[in-house]
């Protein structure tokens, strides 16, 4: 129902954000997904990744600050009016998004998928599968 | 707390009997100068003054300033007293700009050094039971040897582990039950860090031994102090002290266990404070530039030397029994002093405000631009708490809170950035937090 995102602070400037993804990619951590935000000085860079204990070791290791933040994976249905039906069904439950992304789902996936931030996940996951709408599982992102 | 006194005779003198001893002393350095070192010869001639003109402390006035340019015009040996024979040890500054200061001892000169770090680290709770790390670098720098020589004279077991090789030190502390250390405030701090970080392997509790902090070769605030403290736990005690190798070295003064003012030895320093802008000698309590004139030194003497450290002097016996003056803890260095659009800037002041900010490691790096016409003061963090990520305004609202902190503090503009934790460079010696791009 939940999966788990990353947030990671990182500088606004050169070489940053290729120092921090240089860490991911030397230690095979595949990442699903990613949004950076940024302001003058710094970003943070938000990464759904297969492997998430894994992947903090390492991000600690080599001294970035983060945090785990629990969101929702959804399977968005390709057709018009798909997004938006997800959107009805998570603000029906009295939740706000506060921000979403687009996202590659489980490994040899083909469906379009979205993650979003919102502030109960387990009451919009809820809802959604009442819907019959489809949240991702952490274990379907670590799926070869 | 234990309260031993090294020297009673001397630290606990009367006012009266610790002034005419400097007179005395004053007197005898004066004509030893004029006899002895031809640049104070040229000088108080110029000045007019001879020994027997001195006939009260305040005479001193009439004896001209000696700077640090002195010692760099006069490298290596032109203010040396004695023949290079009787010299028993040579040290020397770094000399980041321009020729390096050379300091020289005779063998009474080393005795006195150790007498006079004796008393202070004594002052600050070391005693015969001390196992303290020396977490200097030794070679030309004064400080470990210094503190060394001292700490043996009161009986404690020395370790001389020299400054880096975190690790090694560590593993001392645990494997000796080492008790006191000496270090900056800064590597003082980094070591906690580094031992919490450490923790899962070997628990804070193994260095449950380490109570004492004798720390100097640079300032500390009374937040940082505290942070240190509690970054060790265990009831660890941080203290000051302070001194030049100018002027042998540490040994200058330190602090007691009240930690209310660092406890001078008078018998061998003579200090003042001036108006670092006229060079007016300012009134008792008042808070300016400190003047020492080393009473004791036969290789290389000192006049009425110049610090450019800021700080007052308090002439109050202390609650400790000590009766010698106490100097304020460095309040700032007059060259170290940022003008920032014209209102003086201590990186003191900026390390008070930032010290209580749990979101944010110790260190820190301050960044003087000019942009157009106007100077801009960047202030540079580390944030260490990764909570805060949740949100863009978390980060946003931590960045106007230590602005706001600083700001009134400091009464000016400034910028505050976060950076990644462990990018701004730790120090092992006098930490370099200023980064001044206005005249590149």
């Amino acid at each position: 129902m939940i999966i788990n995102q990353l947030s990671i602070f990182v500088e606004n400037k050169p070489g940053a954000m290729c120092g921090m993804t240089k860490v991911l990619a030397d230690n095979g951590v595949d990442m699903r997904a990613l949004s950076l935000a940024e302001t003058k000085d710094f970003g943070i860079v938000r990464i759904i990744v297969d492997d998430v204990y894994k992947a903090t070791t390492i991000l600690k290791d080599a001294g970035y600050v983060h945090s785990l933040t629990p969101v929702l994976g959804v399977e968005i249905p390709d057709t018009p009016g798909g997004l938006n039906k997800v959107l009805e069904v998570i603000s029906n439950s009295g939740n706000n998004v506060e921000y979403m992304y687009a996202f590659l789902g489980g490994k040899g996936s083909d469906k379009a998928y979205m993650i979003f931030r919102v502030q109960d996940a387990a009451a919009a996951a809820l809802a959604l599968s009442g819907h019959g709408i489809k949240t991702l599982e952490q274990e379907e992102l670590s799926k070869p | 707390m234990d309260n031993k006194i090294w020297n009673k005779e001397m630290e606990c003198a009367k006012r009266s009997d610790i002034e005419a001893l400097q007179l005395e002393r004053l007197k005898a350095l004066v004509d030893y100068c004029d006899k002895n070192v031809e640049f104070y010869h040229k000088r108080l001639e110029k000045a007019g003054v001879t020994a027997d003109k001195i006939k009260s402390l305040s005479d001193i006035q009439y004896i001209p300033y000696t700077t640090k340019d002195d010692l760099r015009d006069n490298y290596p040996f032109g203010l040396f007293a004695v023949p290079k024979k009787d010299l028993v040890r040579l040290h020397a500054s770094s000399g980041t700009t321009g020729n390096p200061t050379v300091v020289g001892y005779t063998r009474e000169d080393l005795d006195n050094w150790s007498e006079q770090v004796a008393r202070l680290a004594m002052a600050a709770g070391a005693d015969d039971e001390t196992i303290v790390q020396i977490c200097f670098g030794y070679g030309m720098f004064t400080g470990a040897l210094g503190l060394h020589y001292g700490l043996e004279k009161i009986g404690a077991t020395v370790v001389p582990t020299s400054a880096g090789n975190t690790e090694k030190q560590l593993k001392f502390m645990r494997d000796f039950g080492t008790t006191a250390i000496v270090a900056t405030p800064s590597y003082c701090l980094y070591l906690a860090e580094a031992a919490r970080e450490r923790a899962d392997e070997f628990p804070m509790t193994m260095y449950s031994a380490l109570k004492l902090g004798i720390l100097g070769s640079e300032g500390s605030t009374p937040e940082m102090r505290e942070q240190i403290s509690q970054s060790w736990g265990n009831g660890f005690f941080p203290t000051d002290n302070y001194g030049l190798s100018e002027l042998n070295g540490p040994g200058m003064s330190g602090e007691c266990y009240l930690r209310d003012g660092l406890h001078i030895n008078e018998d061998h320093f003579l200090c003042e404070i001036i108006s670092s802008e006229t060079g007016e000698v300012l009134p008792k309590g008042e808070t300016g530039e400190l003047v020492i004139t080393n009473l004791t030194k036969r290789g290389m003497p000192m006049l009425r030397y110049r610090t450019k450290d800021i700080t007052n002097i308090n002439y109050e016996p202390c609650e400790c029994g000590r009766t010698t003056a106490r100097m304020h803890k460095i309040i700032g260095r007059s060259d170290d002093m940022l003008k920032i659009r014209g209102v003086n800037v201590f990186p003191t002041q900026i390390e008070s405000a930032l010290i209580g900010v749990s979101e944010i490691g110790p260190h820190y790096q301050l960044v003087v631009r000019r942009e157009g016409f106007a100077d801009t003061l960047e202030v540079r963090v580390e944030l260490i708490d990764g909570s805060l990520l949740e949100k863009f305004g978390e980060l946003e609202a931590l960045q106007k809170r230590i602005h706001y902190r600083i700001k009134s503090i400091l009464g000016i503009e400034i910028k505050v950035t976060l950076v990644e934790p462990k990018t701004i460079e730790r120090f092992t010696g006098k930490a370099q937090r200023i980064v001044d791009l206005r005249n590149k």
